[in-house]
C-alpha cells in the first residue's frame, strides 16, 4: 500500500500511574477503509482513540490525523473526527432531534444546514419516526443509532466507533454493522471500529489491528495475518481463530 | 468563543425547566414577599402621620419582618442558592458520559466551564433582581415612598455585591463538582461547607478569642478590645461576614463603619452622635470598598482554580 495514511501513530505511549496503558504503538489507518480495532477489555483501545482525538495527552510518541497533531490543533482534529464513545451518554430529557440540534450547534452549523443534516442523519439511521420522543424512552439499539446520527451530523472525514455494538442483540448487531458499512461507502468515511464481534468485523473490515495489554501485537489485512500466523492459504479461516492465536501467545 | 453560546443557551434552558430551580424560586419568592410585607406593615404603622425620610425605603431590606431581614436572608440562604446551582455541574455530565461527547466536539474546553458558570450566574442575577423588584413594588404600595436616585443607586450596588457573593458559592460548588466524581459526595461537601461557614466560624472565632485572653480579668478593657480584634480577624475568613460587612453601609446609610464599635467612654458616644446624619453613597462605598474588593477577589480566585483543575483533568469517567 503506497498510499499515505490518514491516521498515523508512532511509538505512541500513555502511562497511567506508572503503568503503560498504551505502549509504543505504531499504527496506520488509510483513507476510506474500515479498520477493525480488536483486543480484550483494558487493552488500551479507548485510550488510543482518545489520544488520536486530542482528548488525552500522550505520555510519549506522536500521532498525526490528516497531518495534524491533535494535541496542538485539537479543534481542527475534532471537527474532522466523529467520535462515538463506548457507553455513550445522552442528555436524557432531550428528544433525539434536540440532541442532534445541540451537536450541530456545537459544531457551528447554521440553522438551515443543521436542519437539513439532522433530517438526513435521522433517515440514515432509521430514527425519523422516534426523533421527537425523549431519549429516556429509547431502547438500547435506538440510542446506539442516535449516537451514529450524532456522528453523521458533523459529516466527518473519519469516524471512531468505540464498541458501537455493545449490549445489542445479535440481530441489532448485524444491522448496526451493515449500517456502518453502508455509511462508510456512501460518505467515503474512514472508520476505526472497535468491537468484540469478530465474525461481523471479518465481514466488513479488510484490515485489523489486535491490541493486547497496551501493545499492538498485529496489524494488517486479515488474510495476511491468517497466512502468517495460521499458515493457511486457501483453507477457510476465521478472524476468531487468528485472534485466539495471538491471545494465547501473549 | 467557540461553543460558549451553544452551551450557555442549553444550560439556561436546563435551569429554567428544572424542578430544582422551580422549588428554589418559589421558596425565595415566598420568603421575600412575606418578610418585606411584614416589615413594610410594621414600618407603615410606626411612621403613621409623620413625614417619611427617603431612607425609609432601604429599611425594607434591613428591617426584620418575620424574625429576620431580607439582607440577612440573602446572607444566609444565598450561599445555598449558589451551591445548589453548581454542585453537579461537571460530575453529573462526567457520570452520564455526556462530558466526553461534549468535549469531542470542536469547542474549547474552557467554553464548557465558562458557559456553565455564566448560565448559573445569570440565574442568580435573575432571582435576585426578581426579589428586589418585588420588594420595591411592595414598598411603593405599602409605604407610599418613592425611592430617590440615591436609594436606587444603593439598591443597585447591593444587587451587584450580592450577585458576586452568591457567585462565589457557585464557584465553590463548581470546583467541588470537578474534584469529586460522585454527585452525592459533592452535594454533601457543599452542604458541609455551608454549615461550617454559617455556624462554626463564628463559634470558633469566639472560642479562640476567649481562650487567648483567658488569663485576663473579664472586665479588663484591654482584654475586651483584644478579644474583639481576634474575633473579627478570624470571622473575616467567612464569606458571610465579608458580605455582611461589604453591604453594611450600602443598605444602611446611617452606618459609618463596618466595625462593631466598642463604646468605651462618654466622649466616644458624643462623637458618634455628632456625626449621625446619613452618609452619601460614594462615602458609604468608600468605607466598604476593601470588603467588596476582597469578595470579588475570592470569587475570581475560586473560579480560576476550578478553571485550572478542569483544563488539566483526565476526561474519562473511571
Ligand atoms: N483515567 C485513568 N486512570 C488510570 N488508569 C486508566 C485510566 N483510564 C484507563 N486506564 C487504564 O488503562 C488501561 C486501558 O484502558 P482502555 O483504553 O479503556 O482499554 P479498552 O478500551 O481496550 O478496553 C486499563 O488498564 C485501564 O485500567
Ligand atoms: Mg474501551
Amino acid at each position: 500500500m503506497a498510499q499515505k495514511p490518514i491516521i498515523e501513530a508512532k511509538q505512541l505511549t500513555k502511562v497511567y500511574n506508572g503503568r503503560p496503558a498504551v505502549d509504543r504503538l505504531d499504527l496506520a489507518v488509510y483513507e476510506g477503509e474500515i479498520f477493525g480495532f480488536l483486543g480484550p477489555n483494558g487493552a488500551g483501545k479507548t485510550t488510543t482513540l482518545l489520544m488520536m482525538l486530542g482528548l488525552t495527552e500522550p505520555t510519549g510518541g506522536s500521532v498525526r490525523v490528516m497531518g495534524l497533531d491533535p494535541a496542538r490543533h485539537p479543534l481542527e482534529v475534532k471537527a474532522r473526527i466523529g467520535y462515538l464513545q463506548e457507553n455513550m451518554g445522552f442528555y436524557r430529557d432531550l428528544t433525539g432531534r434536540q440532541s442532534l440540534a445541540y451537536i450541530a450547534e456545537l459544531n457551528g452549523l447554521d440553522r438551515q444546514t443543521a436542519e437539513e443534516r439532522i433530517r438526513e442523519a435521522l433517515e440514515a439511521v432509521a430514527m425519523t419516526a422516534a426523533a421527537d420522543r425523549k431519549i429516556v424512552t429509547y431502547s438500547r439499539g435506538m440510542r446506539q443509532r442516535l449516537g451514529i446520527a450524532e456522528v453523521l451530523i458533523k459529516k466527518p472525514k473519519i469516524a471512531f466507533l468505540d464498541e458501537p455494538t455493545l449490549g445489542l442483540d445479535p440481530e441489532a448487531t448485524n444491522r448496526m454493522m451493515e449500517l456502518i458499512r453502508d455509511l462508510c461507502r456512501r460518505h467515503n468515511m474512514t472508520v476505526v471500529l472497535s468491537s468484540h464481534f469478530l465474525h461481523q468485523i471479518q465481514k466488513i473490515c479488510r484490515r485489523v489491528g489486535i491490541m493486547i495489554d497496551g501493545r499492538l501485537v498485529a496489524q494488517g489485512p486479515i488474510e495476511q495475518l491468517a497466512r502468517e500466523r495460521l499458515g493457511v492459504g486457501d483453507r477457510t479461516y476465521s478472524l476468531e481463530e487468528i485472534y485466539m492465536h495471538y491471545f494465547q501467545e501473549h | 468563543m467557540k461553543g460558549f453560546m451553544a452551551i450557555y443557551r442549553k444550560e439556561l434552558a436546563d435551569h429554567f425547566s428544572s424542578y430544582r430551580f422551580l422549588i428554589l424560586f418559589a421558596l425565595i419568592a415566598m420568603v421575600s414577599l412575606i418578610t418585606a410585607y411584614l416589615a413594610g406593615m410594621n414600618m407603615a404603622k410606626a411612621l403613621e402621620g409623620r413625614i417619611k425620610p427617603t431612607t425609609v425605603f432601604l429599611s425594607l431590606f434591613t428591617a426584620a419582618g418575620a424574625g429576620f431581614s431580607l439582607v440577612q436572608f440573602v446572607t444566609f440562604f444565598g450561599p445555598l442558592l449558589g451551591l445548589l446551582l453548581g454542585f453537579d455541574a461537571i460530575n453529573r455530565e462526567r457520570n452520564e458520559g455526556t462530558l466526553s461527547k461534549l468535549l469531542s466536539q470542536p469547542i474549547y474546553r474552557d467554553a464548557v466551564i465558562n458557559a456553565k458558570f455564566a448560565a448559573a450566574a445569570t440565574m442568580i442575577a435573575l432571582m435576585l433582581a426578581a426579589i428586589i423588584l418585588v420588594i420595591t413594588g411592595l414598598g411603593l404600595v405599602i409605604l407610599g415612598v418613592v425611592p430617590d436616585a440615591e436609594a436606587l443607586g444603593r439598591i443597585l450596588v447591593y444587587f451587584v455585591i450580592s450577585v458576586v457573593y452568591i457567585a462565589l458559592w457557585l464557584a465553590v460548588a463548581i470546583l467541588l463538582s470537578i474534584l469529586l466524581r460522585s454527585v452525592a459526595t459533592s452535594a454533601l461537601a457543599a452542604l458541609a461547607l455551608w454549615i461550617f461557614f454559617s455556624f462554626f466560624i463564628s463559634i470558633g472565632a469566639n472560642a479562640v478569642a476567649n481562650s487567648l485572653t483567658a488569663d485576663a480579668p473579664p472586665d479588663d478593657p484591654a482584654a475586651i478590645v483584644k478579644r474583639a480584634r481576634i474575633e473579627n480577624a478570624i470571622s473575616i475568613l467567612s464569606p458571610m461576614v465579608l458580605y455582611t460587612n461589604a453591604t453594611a453601609t450600602i443598605v444602611d446609610p446611617s452606618r459609618k463603619t463596618t466595625r462593631n464599635v466598642i463604646r468605651v467612654g462618654v466622649m466616644e458616644q458624643l462623637s458618634m452622635a455628632r456625626y449621625s446624619g446619613p452618609l452619601p453613597l460614594d462615602q458609604s462605598l468608600l468605607v466598604v470598598l476593601p470588603n467588596i474588593v476582597f469578595l470579588i477577589c475570592l470569587t475570581v480566585i475560586c473560579f480560576a482554580v476550578s478553571y485550572l483543575v478542569f483544563m488539566r483533568q483526565e476526561i474519562r469517567s473511571l
